[in-house]
């Protein structure tokens, strides 16, 4: 297909979305239903033509048309297919394309799945996505637009994809992460919505909970596969950086967090009203400003998109108009609707603020952090960048207080709850998660090797025991010791239990992995062994590899451990021909208990090579953790009450249409 | 929520946006340099196309030259590399700086792209990169008539780059020479 086809789909992707952000809205305040109507098949009208424009570019990346300038600057004809296709969103202009396809799925979904919310309300969230569309498809097709030839001169052969990139992590990386981005806009329109149509109450919450929900487990899931991307794809065993396009999605997924746990308190008692607007006005600006700050080229990162200051300007302009109009909406609307607090002292609602505060906290840490660099700049007070100890001095304890509070969370009550029974509640678990973290520490600690007692690894494993343990109790009275009770547990129950024991296991890992983490650069001769803790790592030395688009110096490490188990290990070294980049692969042997990482460094004298060798204790937990959080909001987001609502609002309304007709 | 309290995320919001605008003039790829308004260092390398032929800072001796530091394995090279090209068809004298490269690696790129240099000296150990306190590749010096570096750009060279930062600085320094 040619690449005009694709820019003509988007053109009229574009149309469409104007219309779309127009007619239903208009729609809404004259009462006018076929108007309203339309923003559905309009919403998804756009989703075939950007799908459509999608395909284009896919197959224009697997044609090897170099004429267009977005695949000579990002593909090869050396690229095995699998990377031509996910090249396609490797770089600025074709993963903006992917975040309008994204979107334009969202308010398709919408579109198909709205039929229990009131007219008004779904015709007027849908012209708000298509709004957001709008802008994002100008911004496309005005600053980037994938689908550019380089006529009447084209190259016979391409750049080739940065090799970084050249990996199953970014192939599922990047639309994992969007489908969050981007999901964050769909609360953002339910709460404009609702500003604008005055209806805010337990209602509102009940139809926008369930996509909240799914929007942030994408968040989540596109996140940690971020992480475990960084982790074995870029050679030396980080696996978060506190990098500013790093912090710019985490702090969506903060805030996020945090407006699915206040969300909880509006659908069930009705309060934090305003506060759960706010929250989902600047999840969604925090993403957008995300795009600003990956796109724009204001703070350097060691992934951010082509540095282009009109591009910039652009998303600026878009974020002052959307954002600053919604928070001005939220000042003159939000008033009018008044809160009604009915919590006393200590109850469910006073835990779910100490969440949202301690969220919010951190989220305004990391951005004071983030954008640090440019408040000194500006301010001229000289070039500074804040690095990790900055974010982990404030983001550390803040998670601490949060984990201890979340211990109490299944115990609280809607309204009020006795302290007293809270304080025997957790008497046993924090007991016993106490002693636990006096002892493993203290078993794990080598005399001869001089280690000491390492106080990290017991907070963490304070904390982790701590929210498992409560979490345990909790199921034990509300099942009251049966497992047939448990089978009443709700979803939404099920939900987040599941999150919170993610949440222990994925601190867990980050905090067992950090202080048990053990590290060795050294130069090697093939031959020579070293023994680290439990295993003996011997070098074979380094063979080299042709493959078709790279040369891969691969080094031979085997690993015998205490029971005499030998692991080989190959570690790689690549050139690749195309760009002549030079790329560090590790070679991971991955347990839950612990990883081996072993990585090649330069070619030193002779036959040695410098050699990086780490044993990282538990840090599949942080994954595992992740998986788990995100599997707990998907199970409260598919809870059956959403769906029960649903069909017995839709017999009322469709009873309702046909009063109408 | 109160009445003021309400319009606190729009007040801070805006100011912030400020902010922004104010950054986004603002080049976090500008790094001071020590070596502005310094001599160039000196060096002693060879050529990249002929091996035979030593190369001293003597030759960058009066003409106003720019200094652009680039390599084949460096993808923003290849970005900048049409510009430079442009730059020398309009008369404006570039030396290059192959900076850490394979010589056949390094000819056959010029060969593919084309050749905006006057000559290239060939930097394999980055001895002289070293010296300029070279951040990344591509990096340009705009060196005067006397050998003093009088500006440093770290990144790519665009059309918008020569205009803001160069072009003016450029033709002071011509005028200088005469």
């Amino acid at each position: 297909m040619s690449p005009e086809l694709g820019h003509l789909a988007v053109i009229a992707a574009l149309c469409l979305s104007f219309f779309q952000a127009v007619i239903p809205m208009v729609g809404s305040f004259v009462g006018h239903r076929s108007w309203m109507r339309l923003g559905h098949s309009l919403a998804l009208g756009q989703f075939v033509f950007l799908g459509l424009a999608f395909v284009c570019l896919i197959s224009v990346f697997i044609q090897d048309d170099f004429s267009v300038a977005y695949v000579a600057n990002n593909s090869n004809t050396l690229l095995p297919l699998h990377y031509k296709v996910s090249a396609v969103w490797g770089a600025h202009e074709g993963s903006l394309l992917l975040w309008t396809l994204i979107l334009a799925g969202w308010s398709g979904a919408i579109a198909l799945f709205s039929g229990h919310m009131p007219q008004t309300f779904s015709a007027r969230v849908l012209s708000i996505l298509g709004f957001i569309s709008l802008g994002f498809l100008l911004f496309l097709l005005f600053t980037s637009n994938p689908f550019e030839r380089l006529l009447p001169v084209s190259p016979l052969e391409g750049r080739d994809l940065n090799p970084l990139l050249q990996d199953f992590g970014l192939i599922a990386h990047p639309p994992m992460l969007y489908m969050g981005y981007v999901g964050s806009s769909v609360p953002f329109a339910f709460a404009i919505a609702a500003l604008i149509g005055g209806q805010f109450d337990s209602a509102w919450a009940r139809w926008s909970r369930p996509w909240i929900n799914t929007s942030w487990v994408f968040l989540t899931l596109g996140i940690s596969l971020g992480s475990w991307w960084a982790y074995y794809e870029l050679g030396w065993g980080g696996w978060w950086f506190w990098d500013p396009v790093e912090n710019a999605s985490f702090m969506p997924w903060l805030m996020s967090t945090a407006l699915v746990h206040s969300v909880a308190a509006t659908e069930k008692r009705g309060v934090f009203r305003s506060w759960t607007l706010l929250l989902a006005i600047l999840s969604f600006s925090l993403s957008l400003l995300g795009a600003f700050l990956v796109r724009s080229g204001i703070l350097t990162s060691v992934h951010s998109f082509a540095n282009d200051p009109e591009r910039g300007i652009f998303i600026l302009w878009f974020l002052v108009i959307v954002v600053g109009a919604s928070l001005l909406l939220f000042a003159i609307r939000s008033p009018q609707m008044a809160n009604s607090t009915t919590h006393r002292g200590w109850s469910r609602e006073t835990i779910l603020l100490v969440n949202n505060v301690l969220l919010v906290t951190s989220t305004a840490t990391i951005f004071i952090g983030t954008l640090y660099p440019l408040f000194s700049d500006v301010f001229q007070l000289g070039k500074i960048s804040v690095g990790a100890p900055y974010f982990n001095f404030f983001f550390v304890p803040l998670m601490i207080i949060l984990m201890l509070a979340l211990g109490f969370a299944g115990f609280t009550r809607w309204g009020s709850t006795d302290v007293n029974l809270l304080l025997r509640r957790g008497l046993f678990p924090g007991l016993l998660s106490f002693f636990i973290a006096l002892l493993v520490p203290a078993l794990l600690t080598d005399s001869s090797s001089g280690s000491s007692y390492s106080f990290t690894a017991g907070i963490t494993l304070f904390v982790s025991a701590w929210v498992l343990f409560m979490t345990i109790e909790d199921i034990y009275l509300k099942s009251r010791g049966s497992w047939i009770n448990t089978k009443r547990f709700t979803g939404s129950y099920w939900g987040m239990v599941i999150a919170h024991i993610g949440l222990a296991a994925c601190a867990l890992g980050v905090g067992m992995s950090s202080s048990y983490d053990e590290q060795r650069d050294l130069r090697m001769m093939p031959g020579d062994a070293v023994k680290i803790s439990d295993y003996e790592f011997r070098f074979g030395g380094v063979n080299r590899v042709d493959n078709a688009n790279f040369v891969a110096f691969r080094g031979e490490v085997s690993v015998t451990d205490k029971t005499g188990m030998t692991i080989n290990l190959f570690p790689e070294k690549r050139n690749y021909k195309a760009g002549g980049q030079v790329m560090t692969e590790a070679a991971i042997d991955a347990s839950l208990a612990r990883d081996l990482y072993v990585s090649l460094g330069e070619p030193l004298q002779g036959e040695a090579w410098a050699v990086r060798l780490q044993i990282k204790p538990l840090v599949r937990f942080i994954w595992l953790g992740s998986v788990l959080i995100g599997f707990g909001g998907l199970l409260a987001a598919f809870d059956k009450r959403y769906r029960r609502r649903k069909k017995v609002l839709d017999g009322q309304s469709n009873r309702g249409g046909l009063a109408f007709e | 929520m109160n009445k003021f309290a309400v319009f606190a995320p729009l007040a801070l919001f805006l100011g912030l946006s400020m902010i922004l605008f104010l950054g986004l003039d603002k080049d976090p790829s500008i790094l001071p340099s020590a070596l502005v308004d310094k001599e160039f260092p000196e060096f002693d390398l060879m050529a990249l196309d002929d091996e035979h032929r030593q190369i001293t800072r003597e030759e960058l001796l009066g003409d106003v030259t720019l200094v652009n530091v680039w390599a084949s394995w460096c993808y923003a090279c290849s970005v900048e590399h049409n510009m430079l090209n442009k730059l020398s068809d309009r008369g404006v004298k570039i030396v290059g700086l192959n900076y850490k490269d394979q010589v056949e690696d390094a000819m056959l790129w010029l060969e593919n792209l084309g050749d905006p240099f006057v000559y290239s000296v060939s930097d394999i150990r980055g001895r002289l990169g070293l010296d300029l306190g070279v951040y990344g590749a591509p990096e340009t010096f705009l060196v005067d008539a006397q050998g003093i570096i009088r500006y440093r750009r770290v990144g790519v060279i665009d059309e918008r780059v020569w205009r803001n930062e160069f072009r003016d600085l450029y033709a002071e320094l011509l005028v200088e020479a005469q």
